[in-house]
C-alpha cells in the first residue's frame, strides 16, 4: 500500500483526490453516493461577495470528450454560503477548499477575509479566471499585473493559516509567466487548469449553441492541455505545489497530472457522467501507485522530470 | 429518498411506435421511485467521447411482484447517445442513476384530474394515473403528438382510464391540433381539480394557461437539457417564483422536474429576467 498523504505546500491532506470547483457544488449532492469526508479535500463552486443569478439558458452543450458551460458563476454569495454550504461540509467533517472569485480586487479580498478563522476551511482556490470588471472584462489570469494584483491583495487580507492557490488559465502565451507573476505576489500554490473558451455553433439553428455565446471547455477532450501546463509549471517554479485538474477520469488519468508534477489532483467533468468518480480515481490512483512500486505519493510527485541516472538512484534508495 | 447508481441487465428493449422501451434491472432505483421522477443513464460505454448522461422520466418503478426490482423509461433516437441506446439489446448492461428530482404530489382525498402528455412525456404520467385511480380520483387523459407514430402510452391509457383524446398536429391520428386545443373539454367533462402534464416546453407553457383560465392548478414535469441530473452542474436551471415570491434559477433536476406550472416563469425561460435574485450582480461582465 502506496502512502497516499497528500502535502500541498503548508497543507496536508490525507489522499491527493479532491472535487473540482464547479463540478461538486458544495458537496451535499454527491455525499449521496460517497461520504465527501474520505475524500483529500471538497473544493467547491466558486462563491463571490453577492447572489448571484447566473447567465440564461442553454448553459451547457456536449462536445466531443467533453462539454461547453456558461454557467456565469451562479451562487448564494458569501454570507450564505458560510451559514449553509461550510457548515454542512464543516459538520460533515469534509476538508473544504473554498474557491473564490471577483469581478474586481475589491471583491476577492471581501470574501476572503469572511473565510478567515473558519476551521473548515483548508485552503483558498483563487479563481483568477473569471473577466475583470475594471479591465473592460479581460479576464484576471489572461493578464500578469491584475493576476498579480488580485493575488497580493488575497494573500494580504487571507487568514495566513490558509494558503491561496491561483487557479490558471490555458488561455494565454506562456502559463509559466503568469504564475511568475502570482508566485512573486505571495501564492502558495496553483490550480492548473481552469477550462479552455470555446464555441459552439448549432447548426439546426446555425446560432451559437450557448446563450452565453461562448463557454468554457472541460472533459478528458482538455487533459493534455492540462499535463502540458502542469508540466511546465513544475519546471519553471519547482518549489510551488500544483493541484492538477483538466479531463480527469480514471486513476491512471490522475497518475498523468502527478507524474507530471501535480501534488494532488481535482475530479470534475466526470462527476457529470459518474457521481462516484472522486472516490473511484483515488481507488484507482492508490492501485497504480503501489504497482509501480511508490511507497508515498511523494515519490511519484514530478517523476515524469526525472533523468534516467535520478530514477536509478532512487530506485537504489530504495533498495 | 436517496438516488443510488447500479449497473443493471437491459431485460427487455420494445419498439412502440417511434420509440424504445427499456426494461431494465435497478432494484435499488425501482425501490423508492415516484411518478414523476427520472433516471440519468450512461451513455457510449466505457471509455465514450460522450461524457454527459442521459435523463428519462421513469414509465415504471417495480419494487415487488412478478418484474420485482425493474424500471422502465422509454427513448426518443435524437442523438448519438440516444442512437447508442437504440442499439442496446437485452442482456447488456446500463449505467443508471436514479430515482431522481422531484414527484408529481398526489392530492389528499380523491380529485377528478386530466393527465395531458406529448409525445413521449405521456410516459411519466402512465404510474401517475395508477396511483391517482389508486386513490380515487377520476382521471382523464389527454395526449398528442406530431403525428400518430409519435405517440405514446395510447393503448394502456385506454385500458387504465378509458376516458382519452388524442391529438395529432398533422391529423394522423385522434383529432387534428395541439393537446390545449381539447383541454378546456376535458376538464369540463371530469370537473377537474388539477391538471398534471409532462411534455414540451411549450406545450407545458399552454398547459398553465389552460389551467389558469379555469383557475385550477397544473402540475407539470419539464423536459430541460441536463448534464448530470443530480444537481451538482447547474445547467439545467429554470426561472421559477418561490414561496417568498421572490424568482430565481432553480434547478429542474433537483427542484423539479415537476413544478407547479403557475410558479414557472415560462415567458422568460432562455433569459435573464432583471428581478430574478442575484441578476444585478450579473452587472455587464462576460
Amino acid at each position: 500500500m502506496t502512502d497516499l498523504t497528500a502535502r500541498l505546500g503548508p497543507l496536508t491532506l490525507p489522499n491527493p483526490v479532491l472535487t473540482a470547483s464547479g463540478c461538486a457544488a458544495a458537496g451535499r449532492e454527491l455525499h449521496q453516493f460517497f461520504d465527501v469526508a474520505a475524500l483529500g479535500a471538497v473544493v467547491t463552486k466558486s462563491i463571490m461577495a453577492k447572489p448571484r443569478s447566473g447567465r440564461p439558458t442553454p448553459r451547457m452543450a456536449e462536445t466531443p470528450s467533453g462539454m461547453l458551460n456558461s454557467i456565469g458563476l451562479q451562487g448564494p454569495g458569501i454570507d450564505s454560503f458560510i451559514a449553509n454550504d461550510l457548515a454542512w461540509l464543516a459538520e460533515h467533517g469534509a476538508r473544504v477548499v473554498v474557491s473564490i472569485a471577483g469581478t474586481h480586487t475589491d471583491e476577492y479580498v471581501e470574501v476572503a477575509r469572511k473565510l478567515a478563522g473558519h476551521p473548515a476551511v483548508a485552503m483558498l482556490e483563487v479563481n483568477i479566471s473569471c473577466p475583470n470588471v475594471e479591465s473592460r472584462g479581460q479576464v484576471f489570469a489572461c493578464d500578469a499585473i491584475a493576476s498579480s494584483r488580485v493575488i497580493g491583495a488575497v494573500r494580504r487580507a487571507a487568514d495566513p493559516a490558509q494558503p491561496i492557490f491561483a487557479k490558471l488559465s490555458p488561455d494565454v502565451t506562456d502559463i509559466t509567466f503568469i504564475a511568475r507573476a502570482c508566485a512573486d505576489a505571495g501564492v502558495d500554490g496553483f490550480s492548473l487548469i481552469n477550462t479552455l473558451l470555446g464555441l459552439v455553433i448549432d447548426t439546426d439553428t446555425m446560432t451559437p449553441a450557448l446563450a452565453g455565446l461562448t463557454g468554457g471547455l472541460s472533459g478528458p477532450a482538455i487533459r493534455p492541455v492540462a499535463v502540458r501546463c502542469v508540466w511546465q509549471v513544475r519546471n519553471a517554479l519547482p518549489h510551488l505545489p500544483i493541484l492538477g485538474m483538466g479531463g480527469i477520469r480514471s486513476g491512471l488519468d490522475a497518475l498523468e497530472f502527478i507524474l507530471a508534477g501535480a501534488s494532488a489532483v481535482s475530479v470534475g467533468t466526470a462527476v457529470f457522467g459518474d457521481p462516484s468518480a472522486p472516490i473511484r480515481v483515488l481507488a484507482e490512483l492508490g492501485a497504480a501507485l503501489a504497482e509501480r512500486g511508490f511507497e508515498t505519493l511523494q515519490d511519484a510527485v514530478g517523476f515524469a522530470h526525472l533523468s534516467t541516472a535520478e530514477r536509478a538512484a532512487r530506485a537504489a534508495v530504495r533498495v | 429518498m436517496s438516488p443510488v447508481q447500479e449497473v443493471g441487465e437491459i431485460f427487455a428493449v420494445q419498439q412502440v411506435g417511434a420509440y424504445l422501451q427499456f426494461t431494465v434491472v435497478a432494484p435499488g432505483v425501482a425501490a423508492t421511485a415516484k411518478p414523476g421522477q427520472f433516471v440519468a443513464v450512461a451513455v457510449g460505454g466505457e471509455n465514450t467521447s460522450m461524457v454527459l448522461r442521459r435523463a428519462f422520466a421513469l414509465y415504471s418503478a417495480t419494487p415487488s411482484g412478478d418484474f420485482a426490482g425493474t424500471i422502465q423509461f422509454v427513448v426518443a433516437e435524437h442523438g448519438p447517445g440516444t442512437r447508442w441506446l437504440a442499439n442496446r439489446r437485452a442482456g447488456e448492461l446500463l449505467d443508471v442513476v436514479g430515482p431522481l428530482g422531484t414527484h408529481f404530489p398526489l392530492p389528499s382525498g380523491p380529485s377528478p384530474a386530466v393527465l395531458v402528455g406529448g409525445g413521449y412525456g405521456t410516459a411519466a404520467l402512465i404510474p401517475l394515473a395508477r396511483a391517482l385511480l389508486a386513490g380515487g380520483s377520476p382521471v382523464e387523459f389527454v395526449i398528442g403528438a406530431a403525428t400518430g407514430a409519435r405517440l405514446f402510452g395510447e393503448l394502456i391509457a385506454k385500458r387504465l382510464v378509458g376516458a382519452v383524446t388524442v391529438t395529432t398536429d398533422d391529423g394522423s391520428a385522434g383529432t387534428r391540433g395541439l393537446v390545449t386545443d381539447v383541454l378546456p373539454e376535458a376538464i369540463a367533462r371530469v370537473g377537474a381539480e388539477v391538471i398534471y402534464a409532462c411534455g414540451p416546453m411549450p406545450m407545458l407553457r399552454a398547459v398553465d394557461a389552460v389551467a389558469r383560465a379555469h383557475a385550477i392548478r397544473a402540475q407539470v414535469a419539464v423536459e430541460e437539457a441536463m448534464a448530470c441530473g443530480i444537481g451538482v452542474c447547474m445547467t439545467c436551471v429554470l426561472p421559477v417564483r418561490g414561496d417568498d415570491g421572490l424568482s430565481r434559477f432553480v434547478r429542474s433536476c433537483v427542484e423539479g422536474p415537476v413544478f407547479d406550472a403557475e410558479r414557472v416563469r415560462w415567458a422568460d425561460v432562455g433569459t435573464l429576467p432583471p428581478d430574478l435574485v442575484g441578476a444585478d450582480a450579473m452587472g455587464g461582465g462576460h
